[in-house]
């Protein structure tokens, strides 16, 4: 396939696309689910386990294809710092993809719970120890919101490249460049 | 930043709407803004408030006991479900007997409820958790009742007992509370755990293997006669009376229980555990349950689970009792509080480790 240089590789554009939908889904879930002793809890709890595993299988999909086939360059103009920050934030949120879901596996692994995601049974990851439990439980909450203020930031950078700056970074995953070589119009 | 291209206050505008709107949706989702929503840690405040603050126990059914045994199923409950725990075969359990309220020092004479939970586990991974009474039926049938009632009972510093003249405005409001105390007022309270019979509470939908659904209440049924206790003179039982027995009685052999599974009637209620279903229905002996040894809760294995009644094998779910809901979350929020609080000797460990030392 003939990928234009400038634009990141069409299936990692789709998993971040479709990627960026589950976990924004999984954050309303998840504070949702432990705001309320309803109804709703039990079905926000069957949802949140399932679409955990989802995305840790899916950005170990993503992270290997991500290495192999590289990012765009970004633009020239950009001062260093930026560039730092903006390397820095996505190596923070590709650690978050991963972290979040195991810390949850390991998290109900050390309580003593099963964890069993739309009928199949994991195996538990860590011993079955309270204090743990207590550790983790703690840091999956803290992650969460760390986590989702790093997805704010990328989300308020990504739009700052497209409407303000428009120097094609955003387009890189979105729709991607026209032909392998040409500039942003 | 280049020059020649314009700062577009529009653009501007809009990263800035989208900063702000996820944040505000995030915590309209969380229950920050909006209207209050009761949550798992709202009804173990209120149990808190009720039985006083135990760091390191269950914020109810504070004293237990850790028991273990099997449960031996006969096969015919796959009549109704196509849980592996109900096929014929003999699967390990881990249980708890415990007494209602937050106070893990009670005396056993004045808690009403009589509690069995259980952890059944099958070859498969899938696991069973119960969490039982030995009322067939519950005083409330939603959590905003539930906190209300424990409000209303705490306990008079100076009486011991819940203050009338706040039970008199909460059972005004809550009518559905006279079936319970009516109910409770006539049964025989069990003088052992061993001889009572623990109910599900809520009912559970169950499907078999050909995909077809009933709803269903369960119970163990004791193979000991039951006896009851003198209800007049509760307060002159010795503090850790139950739990005692029950440490003698296993020390002679093994306790046993039949799992009776009862089918509702076309019109039974599913969704108010305050609903007695009465008259004849289709009821399934699915197997015998065996206790071979009790354990103090310091070192015994029921310590440190949650029995979560909503965690459940294939071929049983959820019914629309909202209790069910409800109970998951606040023993959640329980099992959070208390699993960072660290471990604490029970009653039973504590009288126990006296009787050693004398």
């Amino acid at each position: 396939m003939s990928r234009n240089p400038q634009d990141f590789h069409p299936l990692l554009r789709l998993l971040h696309w479709l990627m960026a939908l589950m976990v924004l889904a999984m954050m309303f879930i998840g504070v949702g689910m432990v705001s309320t002793a309803g109804p709703l809890y039990p079905a926000l709890l069957a949802l949140h386990r399932p679409v955990g595993i989802a995305i840790l299988v899916l950005v170990l999909i993503r992270l290997p294809l991500r290495l192999a086939t590289g990012a765009p360059p970004l633009p020239e103009d950009l001062a260093p710092a930026q560039k730092l920050v903006a390397k820095a934030s996505h190596v923070l949120l590709y650690a978050s993809m991963v972290g979040m879901p195991l810390i949850g596996w390991a998290m109900l692994s050390a309580g003593g719970y099963p964890v069993v995601v739309s009928g199949l049974v994991l195996p538990p990851i860590l011993p079955h120890d309270l204090q743990i439990y207590a550790l983790l439980r703690w840091a999956h909450t803290v992650i969460a919101l760390l986590f989702f203020a790093l997805v704010l930031l990328h989300l308020s950078a990504a739009l700052f490249h497209g409407l303000i700056r428009r120097d094609g970074v955003l387009r890189s995953m979105t729709s991607g460049h026209r032909r392998a070589g040409r500039a942003d119009p | 930043m280049p020059p020649t291209k314009p700062m577009s206050f529009g653009a501007l505008a809009v990263i800035g709407a989208v900063a702000l709107a996820l944040p505000l949706g995030l915590a309209w989702a969380g229950g920050l803004i909006g209207p209050h929503r009761i949550n798992g840690g709202d009804v173990t405040a209120a149990l808190e408030d009720n039985g006083g603050l135990h760091p390191g126990y269950r914020r109810a059914h504070a004293k237990g006991l850790c028991f273990s045994g099997s449960f031996e199923a006969n096969g015919n409950g796959t009549a109704l479900s196509r849980a592996s725990a109900l096929r014929a075969g003999t699967y390990p359990v881990i249980g708890r007997f415990s007494l209602a309220g937050g106070n893990p020092l009670a005396g056993d004479g004045r808690n009403v409820f009589h509690a069995m939970a259980l952890r059944l586990r099958t070859p498969d991974g899938h696991e069973w958790r119960m969490a039982m009474d030995h009322t067939p039926i519950f005083p409330v049938a939603d959590v905003a009742s539930f906190i209300a009632l424990q409000r209303a009972t705490k306990p008079d510093p100076k009486t011991g007992k819940p203050d009338p003249a706040a039970m008199k405005p909460f059972l005004a409001q809550h009518p559905e509370v006279k079936a319970f105390q009516t109910y409770i007022a006539a049964a025989i309270l069990p003088d052992s755990f061993a001889n009572a019979t623990y109910y599900s509470i809520s009912a559970f939908r169950f499907t078999d293997a050909a995909g077809t659904t009933r709803f269903v209440r369960w119970q163990f049924d004791p193979e000991a006669p039951l006896s009851g206790l003198d209800k007049k003179h509760l307060d002159a039982l010795p503090r850790d009376a139950l739990f005692q027995e029950m440490i003698a009685r296993t020390a002679k052999g093994p306790s046993r229980w039949h799992l009776k599974l009862v089918v509702a009637n076309p019109g039974d209620v599913t969704d108010k555990a305050t609903v007695a279903w009465t008259g004849a229905h289709r009821t399934v002996d699915a197997g015998v349950l065996t206790l071979t040894s009790v354990q103090p809760e310091e070192n015994g294995a029921c310590r440190d689970l949650n029995f979560d009644p909503t965690i459940l094998p294939p071929g049983i779910s959820l019914s629309d009792d909202p209790l069910l809901g409800a109970r998951s979350k606040t023993y959640s929020s329980s099992f959070n509080r208390r699993a960072g609080e660290g471990v604490h000797p029970s009653a039973a460990g504590q009288d126990l480790a006296k009787e050693k030392g004398q």
